[in-house]
């Protein structure tokens, strides 16, 4: 409950505040963001299984977004950043769905 | 398939008995406010994400621009830059194009202005153009016998010496190759009769011509001394309506070069 809650009291200080992300951020915070939303759902669905570990989700979050940006930042480096966040993009795309799945599972029932 | 997950040390010990629970229950279960230490952390670390998803999405939509990688913003600008030296290119040329069709132009017209300047006056000289202008007008008539045909050419010439541009006469042009016949009492001019009185309409000079006409000897007396009748009106304005399509020349041709 309190989750919802923080997230809902995020998104509206974020319209409402709008702030300019530094430009040296600007490349890895929608990869972050992606990062941590499959966190958050790996969270949920560990909630679900009974499994669920505050200390594990906050580790996995943080590690989540640093590897992420990282991974992309490797790839500025490297002179394949567009291609790099792409694949990270895809796998998290697909970590998310599987939870989701896993998620629909428990709550359906199917 | 949920109930196989499920695990023995589950935090929530009153409702363990309770294994066939629906999703939708623990669900409610899962959401109910307990104020622990982990939700708090969950709750702040889900505020992050709130935060940032929200920022994200105003960034992405406020400005196409600011979202894009170094890499692809070179790209951009290198197109932009590329096309609009292609752009300077075309004007140039377009530029370049539209003088040289001016330049032509102005020539062209030159060109024609100077050949409808010619067309007017060999047009008058030929006599196919109507002319007006400074002249004369004379009215010769004969007296007891008929005027030859000899006596009108002699006035013809002196017309021409004189540098008369435009002679008619009874409403006939009189050009380069006009002539006048005796026949048979009367006068044929150009292949036509005409009879007295002859009404000459001339374009010139009018001092000169009728000064040359009157000198002793010349065209007039000469009518009188045969018995004629001649009279000339100086005119500033005087028109020559009569036109005559000049024939193409038959054995002439312009010589080239």
């Amino acid at each position: 409950m309190i989750a919802i809650v923080g997230l809902v009291i995020g998104v509206v200080a974020g319209l409402v505040l709008q702030p300019t992300v530094p430009l040296v951020l600007q490349p890895y915070l929608p990869i972050a963001v992606v990062a941590a939303l499959d966190a958050l759902f790996g969270g949920f669905r560990a909630m679900l299984d009974g499994l669920f570990d505050d200390k594990v989700f906050l580790v996995s979050f943080l590690s989540n977004v640093v590897v992420a940006a990282f991974i992309v930042f490797l790839g500025d480096q490297l002179g394949v950043g567009g291609q790099l966040s792409t694949a990270v993009v895809v796998v998290l795309g697909i970590r998310i769905f599987s939870n989701a799945a896993s998620i629909r599972r428990h709550i359906f029932k199917a | 398939m949920s109930v196989d997950d499920e695990t023995p040390e589950t935090p929530e010990t009153p409702e363990a008995p309770e294994r066939q629970v629906s999703g939708w229950r623990r669900l409610a279960r899962l959401l109910r406010p307990r104020g622990t230490r982990s939700e708090l952390l969950t709750g702040l670390l889900c505020l992050l994400l709130g935060f940032a998803l929200a920022v994200q999405v105003g960034q992405s939509t406020g400005d196409q621009l600011s979202g894009l990688r170094q890499d692809e913003l070179v790209r951009l600008l290198d197109e932009v830059t590329q096309r609009a030296d292609q752009l300077d290119a075309e004007v140039s040329d377009l530029e370049e194009i539209r003088d040289d069709l001016r330049s032509a132009d102005g020539r062209d017209q030159a060109a024609r202005d100077l050949a409808r300047q010619r067309a007017e006056q060999e047009g008058i000289l030929s006599g196919r153009l109507p002319a007006q202008g400074p002249g004369v007008q004379i009215h010769v008539a004969d007296g007891a016998r008929p005027l030859e045909a000899q006596v009108l050419f002699n006035l013809l010439e002196e017309l021409r010496n004189a540098g008369a541009e435009a002679i008619e006469m009874n409403g006939v042009r009189l050009v380069t190759t006009s002539y006048f016949v005796d026949s048979g009492g009367g006068v044929v001019l150009d292949g036509a009769a005409v009879a007295s009185p002859y009404e000459w309409t001339v374009i010139g000079d009018p001092q000169t011509i009728d000064r040359a006409l009157e000198i002793p000897g010349g065209a007039l007396p000469r009518v009188r001394d045969e018995g004629g009748e001649a009279v000339t009106t100086v005119s500033d304005q005087v028109t020559v309506d009569a036109v005559r399509i000049p024939g193409e020349p038959e054995h002439a041709e312009p010589e080239d070069g």
